[in-house]
């Protein structure tokens, strides 16, 4: 069995893969990686499917022996990684020989850096996802130093030869999301829902995986009373009593009883992973 | 019956009903035939997600598919009979004497009503395995506490506004607590993780005395 060894999680490292859709009518969220395009960005550089699970790995600061050889990746945040000493790309595939260290640095940009090991990390999976959910405490227990994590056998396909993917680091300025209608944009004033795209919104420090909550003006509603709890997607934007709102994330609780305003696309989601507090956030009509 | 289809992203709508008895019609009418591509049906008190994936199921058949549910057909309960679950309490809850004070009932007709009734798991909200249980033989709004408790046990059998629930694990919590059960809620590992899936039938039974 080939094995990996972590010897300095950072701040925190997740098991994730692409989560497990399907079951919020049982109140379990999908979960999963926050940069989906990312870890299927890891996967597909060591020649994994997409979703085979990696390492979601907070802010840097993460140190790992590879105890026999494999293939490794690191995508999403962008910063300086080493892997036996010497620089290996970002956005590239390296071959770890046995013994080799694999060393993470802090972010510079962006916030979550995604490890693919070829083969992928063997968890036990819990509801047919390796991903751990922080909120309802499901899948592999946060990565702690010194735990040893089993690699899956490899895949078919081959280390690509040549990496062929594009690497763009994330954004260190204004990041731009796009948004959807939400099912309770009707709940809000007309200035209101002018305020959320004319607004440079900050991400605050109360950002993790089950929301990310934002700062700037009140947003004002015109309808009163209470919203009876109902089913929310991820990237749907719950606005509190206060007015202020909150991007709802993967490991966020599936029902809520704030009304949500609308929606970040699919497609910018993603960058929400990577945003960092006080970084600041517009948004578009998507 | 009306039925109201709120846009949710690109992948999923939300469907609002007038009431819950609606939403559980509809929702037993349309998971009785689930299409390819339906991703999450998600009942809660007044609404169900319709989530898909819109590469198998484009949004708009999904909402042709939702309209075309007939009146009638979600307006009678679907057919097939729910699986019935019976959970054995202790009824010595920390809230009984309060939520029977404030109902204007003895402690022991709240507790033998609890048991009479049929419940139905309508939906789950709040946490992995926490089911809203409705009946319509039970006649009591029970009103939450005003400060939640930080710390409700794992078991606790509890009440608030028209619903029971237990607590799959501990929690914060600010239903009202009369009684506890050692009944498995919630297990990730099972084939059926939730006790209380929505449609599931359920009764309460008095073990033995506090």
């Amino acid at each position: 069995m080939t094995r990996f060894t972590v010897e300095a999680p950072g701040a925190l490292a997740l098991v994730e893969d692409l989560g497990r859709p399907g079951l919020a009518h049982l109140g379990v969220a999908r979960s999963g990686a926050l940069d989906r395009a990312a870890l299927a960005l890891a996967n597909r550089l060591v020649g994994n499917p997409d979703g085979a699970a990696g390492l979601e790995i907070l802010m840097g600061g993460f140190r790992a022996r590879f105890d026999d050889e494999t293939w490794v990746a690191v995508t999403g945040a962008w910063g300086r990684v080493t892997l036996a000493g010497r620089p290996l790309a970002p956005y590239t595939a390296g071959r770890a020989v046995a013994g080799a260290v694999l060393e993470i640095g802090p972010a510079e940009r962006g916030a979550r850096y995604l490890l693919a090991v070829r083969g992928g990390v063997d968890e036990p999976a819990a509801l047919g996802s390796r991903s751990r959910d922080t909120l309802s405490a499901i899948g592999p227990a946060p990565v702690a130093a010194g735990r040893v994590l089993e690699i899956g056998a490899a895949p078919a396909a081959s280390v690509p030869l040549l990496d062929r993917e594009a690497a763009f680091p994330p954004t260190a300025g204004a990041a731009t999301l796009a948004l959807l209608p939400g099912p309770r944009a009707d709940w809000f004033t007309d200035a209101a829902r002018a305020a959320l795209f004319d607004t440079g919104w900050r991400l605050s420090e109360q950002a993790d995986r089950v929301g990310a909550r934002l700062v700037g003006p009140g947003l004002e509603r015109q309808a009163t009373g209470e919203l009876a709890s109902e089913a929310t997607v991820p990237g749907s934007i719950q606005v509190a009593g206060d007015g202020r709102p909150t991007i709802l994330l993967a490991d966020r609780p599936v029902t809520g009883g704030y009304p949500v305003i609308a929606i970040v696309a699919p497609a910018s989601l993603d960058a929400v992973a990577q945003l960092r507090p006080g970084q600041e956030v517009r948004f578009r009509h998507g | 019956m009306s039925r109201r289809l709120l846009p949710s992203g690109d992948a999923a709508l939300l469907v609002e009903c007038d009431s819950l008895d609606e939403v559980l019609a509809l929702h037993d009418a349309l998971a009785a035939e689930p299409p390819v591509g339906l991703v999450e049906l998600v009942p809660a008190a007044r609404t169900i997600l319709v989530a898909v994936d819109p590469e198998r199921l484009p949004l708009e058949s999904a909402a042709t598919w939702v309209r075309r549910i007939p009146a009638e057909a979600a307006a009678r309960r679907s057919g097939h009979v729910a699986d019935e679950v019976t959970v054995d309490v202790v009824y010595d809850g920390d809230d009984l004497r309060s939520a029977a004070a404030l109902l204007g009932v003895s402690t022991e007709a709240l507790v033998a009503r609890h048991q009479a009734v049929e419940w139905r798991v309508a939906f789950i909200g709040f946490a992995p395995g926490f089911g809203y249980l409705v009946s319509d033989d039970w006649p009591f709004e029970v009103p939450r506490l005003d400060a939640p408790r930080p710390r409700v046990p794992s078991g606790a059998v509890a009440l608030a506004g028209a619903f029971a629930g237990v607590y799959p694990r501990q929690s914060p919590g600010g239903w009202r607590v009369i009684g506890r059960t050692d009944a498995p809620l919630w297990d990730p590992a099972a084939e059926s993780p939730a006790l209380f899936a929505p449609g599931r039938r359920v009764r309460f039974r008095e073990t033995g005395r506090p």
